[in-house]
């Protein structure tokens, strides 16, 4: 189990007076493209600014260029056109700078299986220069904090998935970077496990660290972040704030949980509009977002029907997300 | 960078491929002593018994420096080889290509992990030697040389192997096909005086037939080759190797899409 976010074991905040932080781009992507050999159009025109600071969700179907642009950023992949600046470097012309300012948590696990716990974490703190007492003293730092500490001295292959992903988050932090870009990080983790994980990049990110996030898990991207753009094809067909976006749901679908049963036939003589019975102990109704919900449970009141519960049928960034693609 | 982060870099990737290969003592270390102590026993000591001298000096003693020399090929390229390959194929290697560590220190690391592998096992079997021949070094400076050279060479050829390869097929076939007829052809177990004169124009585009014979020299005092422009041609070999490898490097050849 991971420990509890602390200050006195976030990484180091980054000094930055408000005005600067209003103002600095952590990093800008200009009119990105990228066509693989293979003759696949990966970005057709990605643009895209995140603040320093920022909690920014990046979020995309499958294939729509999420990885690829990741990739680009962090020079594993080569643009075919456009700019990456990372606080106002350009991560090709000052590869060494914008490389130090970076820390990358990849999708795939993507260090060696037969190598130790701390031995990789250690390693990567020595690729950035880092003197081995620093070096051990940062490695014992994010193991604790990531819950890996017990298991530092075990070959990697040893650990679950979750722990797998944690030890890449540890090695990702380990040069304390200002800039953090995680690649569906908690994908495979339990529940619990992912809980606390928030609960630590929220913690890094109050200290001052800039993080952009990919997930599938669209709860995730509206609990965690401040901002988001939803990349498709390509292209980015989104980019706002989380509230913002939410603001744009048209509507919602609400289920609502009924204290005794009621009859399909009996529900139907409620004449609740565009409310659908399920089972006698539940029914589901679309609102519209200045719709007042108020009216629908005095309706249920004067039928004399108890509401034990309600709940929204969808994540509403999903409803969101889903409506965007297919609008796009 | 800083110069000392660069350092500091090169020594994390020079410990992690020290670590790598004496982790796995039993499959690096030992089967080559195995394999060239069967060498002293059955070349140089039951067959070179009837053989009797070669190049002026007892069979065994003539086979001794080519053998080193064969060790030390063959491990300082098998190590860049496999190490590079395999943490290609993990993509382990992300975890260097997206730090800040320039190319040539990534190229130096490697190198010189390889140049430890090669130089370890050429120990090991120069200690073992000891069992079989009675040797004295005639030119410590020349012995030194020569096979950090030598191991440096295979060492480059081996980064450049696991950078064109895309599977293990790929790091096998070169070892296979053109590293082992190389060295059995360079001179490990004859004397060029022994060839036809077709056979040694052949073997003088053989360079490890040079690095054999100069080796030879710096333990024996005996050579079939210029030791100055067998020096030469090594240093040329690096120079081209290490320029071609950082070119590749920088090209991002196998590594960046």
């Amino acid at each position: 189990m991971m420990a509890p976010a602390d200050d006195s074991v976030a990484p180091r905040a980054h000094p930055v007076s408000s005005e600067v932080t209003r103002m600095t781009i952590a990093i800008s992507i200009k009119d990105l493209h990228k066509t693989y050999a293979n003759g696949h159009q990966a970005l057709k025109g990605v643009n895209l600014d995140v603040s320093e600071g920022d909690f920014f969700a990046l979020l995309g179907p499958n294939g729509a260029g999420k990885s690829t642009t990741i990739g680009v950023i962090s020079t594993l992949v080569r643009q075919t056109s456009g700019t990456v600046t990372v606080y106002g470097r350009n991560v090709e012309t000052h590869v060494y700078e914008t490389k130090l300012d970076l820390g990358i948590v990849p999708q795939e696990v993507n260090f060696s299986l037969f190598e130790k716990v701390a031995d990789i974490v250690m390693t990567q703190a020595g690729y950035y220069g880092l003197p081995r007492p620093l070096a051990r003293e940062r490695t014992e730092k994010y193991l604790r904090k990531l819950g890996l500490w017990d298991k530092r001295d075990n070959r990697a292959r040893m650990l679950s998935g979750g722990m797998k992903r944690r030890l890449m988050i540890a090695r990702a932090l380990v040069h304390e970077p200002r800039l953090l870009i995680l690649d569906e990080p908690t994908a495979g983790v339990d529940i619990e496990l992912r809980r606390s994980m928030w609960d630590f990049l929220q913690e890094i990110n109050r200290n001052g660290t800039t993080i952009i996030l990919t997930t599938h898990y669209l709860e995730e991207a509206e609990t965690l972040c401040r901002n988001i753009a939803i990349i498709d094809e390509g292209r980015i067909i989104e980019n706002t704030s989380m509230k913002k976006l939410l603001d744009k749901l048209d509507s919602q679908t609400l289920i609502f949980d009924l204290r005794h049963e009621i009859e399909e036939t009996a529900f139907a003589a409620l004449g609740l509009d565009r409310a659908r019975w399920v089972d006698p102990c539940t029914f589901e109704i679309d609102i519209g977002c200045d719709e007042d919900i108020n009216c629908i449970f005095a309706q249920l009141e004067d039928g004399s029907i108890g509401v034990k519960g309600m709940r929204n049928k969808t994540n509403r960034l999903e409803q969101l997300f889903l409506s965007r693609l297919k609008g796009a | 960078m800083q110069a000392n982060y660069k350092y500091i870099a090169f020594e994390t990737i020079l410990i992690k491929e020290i670590r790598r290969f004496a982790r796995i003592w039993v499959q690096t270390l030992v089967p080559p002593a195995i394999t060239i102590g069967l060498y002293f026993l059955i070349f140089g000591n039951l067959i070179g018994r009837r053989i009797g001298d070669m190049g002026g000096y007892g069979y065994m003693e003539f086979i001794v420096p080519g053998l080193i020399m064969m060790a030390v090929i063959q491990n300082s390229y098998a190590n860049v080889v496999s190490s590079f390959f395999s943490q290609k194929f993990q993509r382990s290697i992300e975890e260097l290509l997206v730090s800040p560590v320039p190319n040539y220190v990534i190229l130096c690391g490697f190198v010189a992990g390889g140049v430890a592998r090669g130089l370890a096992v050429g120990f090991i079997v120069m200690l073992m030697s000891f069992a079989f021949a009675d040797l004295s070094i005639h030119s410590f400076p020349v012995t030194i040389i020569v096979v950090v050279m030598t191991a440096v060479v295979f060492s480059l050829a081996g980064f450049l192997n696991a950078l064109f390869a895309n599977s293990f097929d790929d790091i096998s076939i070169i070892p296979t096909f053109v590293l082992t007829p190389l060295i059995y052809l360079g001179g490990v177990f004859y004397s060029v005086e022994l060839l036809p004169s077709a056979g040694r124009i052949v073997s003088s585009f053989n360079p490890i037939f040079y690095m054999v014979n100069t080796f030879r020299y710096g333990i024996l005092g005996t050579s079939d080759v210029n030791i100055y422009s067998s020096l030469g041609m090594l240093t040329l070999f690096v120079a081209i190797l290490y320029g071609f490898s950082l070119y590749l490097l920088r090209k991002g050849t196998g590594l960046r899409h």
